[in-house]
């Protein structure tokens, strides 16, 4: 079998497991699992509000995704999405609510806000990954907690002692009649058109520029990359800086579309964990990032279904999610039993 | 207040809020030590936490006052089941151990939800009745100063974490078991050379980082919450891990670091009632440990170095 082969199945595999398991779970637990995942089906495809809202919730994770996979490309484990996505999510919220611009200004203000909170919260970890040598795991786990400490504290003082901001003005929102009425008015907004656009960016990064082609090299090794000339460590700087940009544009989508304002959160918004999973099981590719985000979006909005119509806590999507992940990072046993499959097979003739 | 009555509410209370992490960095210290990163800690809190309120809800009326004690056993067991599977996928299945511990605590939370739901119809289980007590040690208690700061109406699971941290230091660093888990972790191969079953040694490790784990969350659950919700544990298994880094992967360092990211935990929530503390604004506070640790890990505060062969899967024959 080729490598490519196994490198599709993978994750296939995977999906395929994640969903039996949670098939298992709810047989043992007493709820039907055809009705369960019925009820998944039609909360994520229901009519066309359902579709709406799931195009909606696939927006950030596109994001998410493409933010971890970059890092990963260059060989970095950004963690820390969550923080930067929530830094994001308050720097483009607040852009929103303090000045009232021309929307032609005012709206890519918002989103640059975003990408810079986030492209600092990844820089962070960067510089002290390329100075200091210090894992960027630990250090992007500390900023997640950070990011949700200070935002939580700058919404009580933005909001004079509340808990969430103003709505952002008009004029900075991401909310699009013509997608409203064209799903029954779901919350869909342009931002989908910008995050399909930074999928394309981030292709045109890694595979046109000699940038791209820098980091990953350095991805796959430092020493390498150091004798051929490269500067190792402006490339990690670097890295964790698009990683966060990205992941601050995922908080700009909640900001500016879904919500159009910041309220202070008792814990995380999981999008930025679940952006490993969509990485991961995309192979960290661009055109990866988008089936995974595609499938985790809609499992995450369709499972919002399965408590009303079939009566099962919406967990059980999470669990999934859990296993899947569980499996694709696995994929070295995954690849060892299809291999085994394929030997047989040849065996056999 | 005075000054000395400030310190008689910080310092019991500052205990009071690192007896579960003391519990869940050691476990952190006996698994990355030999080589397996756990950053599924925080998962297995909430399994711990989840289990224990559990069993100390169906079972209070049988066993009275020892159910929190079995609850905590109860909650060993899970926690150690849980951790197996980390255990697979990172010893066994070569899998990224980050990754790995990640889909740990995505599992963790929701399979505990998933049940609350099922079981109690409702997002969070009720309060427990049984808890554990608060109690002065009698004739150390009378001690001036030290008495009241150390010995007055203190909870018995705070000693028992400090006990666990004692034990480990013990263990680790003075039996022979301790330092073949320190050789698996620094230099697997070389200890494999030695006749030192590398796997076993490394699954032993991570089953004792569930058990505390575990452990800790249904002391956090039973001393701190009460009850278990989506919010229970809440970040605390990853403070774990940074206490963890704080004290340099050392079971002593670890309990220190726990102790002082408990003060900051309870200057954050008792602050405002104190003088100068309630001037800093109560963010600074949360931040503290998580900033230190980040200072730690830069070397500001002494450096502070993984065990070598930290993360990496060991393959036999691999040079």
């Amino acid at each position: 079998m080729s490598n490519r082969a196994t490198n599709i199945l993978v994750p296939l595999v995977s999906v395929i497991l994640g969903l039996l398991v949670g098939a298992v779970i709810m047989l043992v637990s007493g709820y039907n699992p055809l009705t369960g995942y019925t009820a998944l089906w039609n909360g994520i495809f229901g009519d066309l509000y359902t579709i709406g809202e799931t195009l909606r919730q696939i927006t950030p994770y596109l994001l998410a995704g493409l933010a971890v996979a970059f890092a990963f490309r260059s060989g970095l484990f950004n963690i820390g999405v969550e923080g930067q996505l929530i830094v994001g999510w308050f720097a483009a919220a607040y852009v929103g609510v303090a000045v009232e611009l021309p929307k032609i200004i005012h709206l890519p203000l918002a989103i640059l806000a975003a990408a810079a909170a986030g492209a600092l919260w990844g820089f962070v970890p960067g510089l002290l990954k390329a100075k200091f040598r210090v894992h960027e795991v630990i250090v992007t786990i500390m900023m997640n907690y950070i990011a949700l400490h200070v935002t939580n504290a700058l919404i009580k003082t933005v909001s004079d002692g509340g808990d969430r901001t103003e709505r952002i003005f008009t004029s900075a929102s991401l909310r699009s009649e013509f997608f409203q009425n064209l799903t029954e008015f779901s919350r869909l907004h342009y931002g989908i058109l910008i995050a399909l656009m930074m999928v394309g960016v981030m292709w045109l990064i890694l595979e046109k520029t000699t940038l791209g082609y820098e980091l990953k090299a350095v991805g796959f090794n430092q020493n390498a990359s150091e004798y051929a000339g490269m500067n190792v460590n402006k490339n990690i700087i670097l890295a964790m800086v698009i990683s966060g940009a990205f992941a601050g544009l995922a908080g700009a989508m909640e900001a500016l579309g879904t919500f159009e304002y910041v309220s202070s959160k008792g814990g995380f918004t999981g999008i930025g964990f679940d952006g490993i999973a969509v990485a991961l099981l995309g192979m960290n590719t661009p055109l990866g990032v988008i089936f995974g985000a595609t499938l985790f979006g809609s499992l995450k909005y369709g499972a919002l279904n399965m408590p009303n119509e079939a009566g099962i806590p919406l967990e059980i999507v999470e669990i999934v999610i859990a296993v899947i992940i569980f499996f694709v990072a696995s994929g070295y046993i995954i690849r060892l039993l299809l291999l085994r499959a394929a030997n047989k097979k040849k065996e056999a003739k | 207040m005075t000054f000395l009555e400030v310190l008689y509410f910080i310092v019991p209370s500052a205990i009071f809020y690192a007896a579960p992490l003391i519990l869940v960095a050691i476990g952190g210290v006996f698994s990355e030590r030999s080589g397996v990163v756990n950053i599924g800690l925080e998962g297995l809190m909430v399994i711990g936490a989840f289990t224990g309120i559990l069993f100390n809800l169906f079972y209070a009326d049988t066993f009275g006052g020892a159910t929190p004690w079995l609850a905590l056993v109860a909650a060993m067991v899970a926690a150690l089941l849980l951790s197996l599977l980390h255990a697979v996928a990172s010893i066994s299945f070569r899998a990224d151990q980050v990754v790995s511990g990640v889909a740990i605590n995505l599992l963790a939370i929701a399979l505990s939800l998933y049940l609350v739901k099922k079981i109690f119809g409702k997002g969070q289980t009720d309060f427990i009745t049984e808890r554990f007590a608060r109690y002065s040690v009698p004739v150390l208690s009378d001690i001036p100063f030290i008495g009241d700061l150390f010995f007055k109406s203190i909870y018995n699971t705070s000693f028992f974490a400090i006990a666990v941290a004692i034990l480990a230091w013990f263990v680790i660093y003075k039996t022979p078991f301790g330092l073949r888990l320190r050789a698996v972790g620094e230099h697997p191969m070389a200890a494999d050379t030695m006749g030192i079953n590398v796997t076993r040694m490394r699954y032993i490790a991570v089953m004792i980082s569930g058990a505390l784990a575990g452990i800790g969350g249904a002391i956090y659950a039973q001393t701190i919450s009460n009850d278990f919700g989506h919010a229970t544990i809440n970040g605390q298994g990853f403070m774990a891990l940074a206490a963890m880094i704080f004290g340099k992967w050392h079971p002593l360092g670890a309990m220190g670091a726990a102790l002082f990211f408990g003060l900051a935990q309870s200057l954050s929530i008792a602050g405002p009632s104190i003088p100068y503390i309630k001037e800093i604004p109560s963010v600074f506070l949360l931040i503290l440990p998580y900033v230190l640790t980040i200072l730690a890990l830069a070397g500001f505060i002494g450096k502070a170095n993984a065990p070598k062969a930290n993360g990496k899967p060991y393959i036999k024959g691999e040079r």
